[in-house]
């Protein structure tokens, strides 16, 4: 399955259903990640249900430094 | 106190958190200035790096209020998709409109400025507006029904401090919401002149990161918008062309 994530093309295996499953693929270990799923801002507790497909556009954000 | 929308504050002082040497010197900076509101921006994670320590995980989430900004946004839209993403965290209490519209000198496009402000209200945001020293546009945006407006003392990061404070003392002087005098301070004097001026609370972040000790910095800082914010309570005495004796003229033994 292809995902467009943060612009970047990015293959991940079939066994990837869901954004935290996604997450844990990636091992990012950030406690606050955002996600926008196809343009869609979710919430913490809506990454577990959120199903993604071949083709979805994925936007991971976190929080940096700044004043 | 100071009354931000629904949220108060002891602390006058507001601390970005970008450009500190290291995270250990960023948390003893961030204690020693006291202060009780952390901005940050939002940006995109690079997916290839596993392991990125995080400031927010240095530091006792309950113990601050967090104000992300729309940094990178150039347009109301762009800086409203920033807002909602940041409040998608759970963790963020207000956020500061931050649009710039002049990549030379980062002052904030006004047009955009007003568009994003009004819309993030009218989803019901605490809204903070950073904004050039223009009194209009801060009556403007005070009419609108911001929460606090944040006037910029000076271009973003350049340590000039407070260039037009003819502008600053009028939007202070005009505003019955907040003025939280923000971008461009570069010492503690700057940041008691804005107290002294009649500011209600100072926004500073490249002062203190960037100096030679970011921890004795941040607490000069915490003294100056203490000691500004008391001297513009006792009074300051008028100036004058020409001197005036402060000791007796009668009785000199001479």
């Amino acid at each position: 399955m292809n995902l467009r994530i943060n612009d970047e093309l990015i293959h991940v295996p079939k066994s990837i259903k869901t954004i935290t499953d996604l997450i844990q693929h990636l091992a990012l270990s950030n406690p606050f990640i955002i996600v926008e799923h196809n343009s869609v801002i979710l919430k913490n507790d809506e990454h577990a249900q959120t199903t993604i497909n071949d083709g979805d556009k994925i936007e991971l954000v976190q929080f940096v430094g700044g004043g | 106190m100071l009354r931000i929308g629904d949220y108060e504050f002891n602390s006058r002082l507001f601390l970005g958190t970008g450009k500190f040497p290291d995270f250990d010197i960023q948390r003893e900076a961030v204690i020693a200035s006291e202060t009780e509101v952390l901005t940050f921006a939002v940006r995109r994670m690079n997916i290839f790096e596993p392991s990125q320590p995080n400031f927010l995980e240095k530091i006792n989430l309950d113990q601050y209020k967090f104000l992300p900004n729309t940094a990178g946004a150039k347009t109301a839209r762009e800086a409203v998709r920033i807002a909602k993403l940041a409040e998608a965290s759970g963790i963020c209490h207000m956020v500061k409109v931050e649009i710039i519209g002049c990549d030379k000198t980062l002052l904030p496009d006004p047009v955009e400025t007003l568009k994003a402000s009004e819309e993030l209200l009218k989803e019901g945001f605490t809204v903070l507006t950073y904004t050039s020293d223009d009194v209009v546009l801060a009556r403007k945006l005070e009419e609108m029904g911001v929460h606090a407006i944040m006037p910029g003392a000076s271009p973003i990061g350049s340590g000039q401090g407070i260039i037009n404070p003819l502008n600053l003392s009028f939007i202070i002087e005009q505003a019955s919401i907040p003025v939280i005098v923000d971008a461009g301070i570069g010492s503690p004097k700057d940041a008691a002149y804005a107290m002294e001026l009649g500011a209600d609370a100072v926004l500073l972040n490249t002062a203190v990161a960037g100096a030679k000790d970011p921890v004795k910095m941040a607490k000069a800082m915490k003294l100056a918008v203490q000691a500004g914010e008391l001297a513009q309570k006792a009074g300051r005495i008028p100036m004058k062309r020409t001197a005036t004796a402060s000791s007796p003229l009668e009785g000199i033994s001479i």
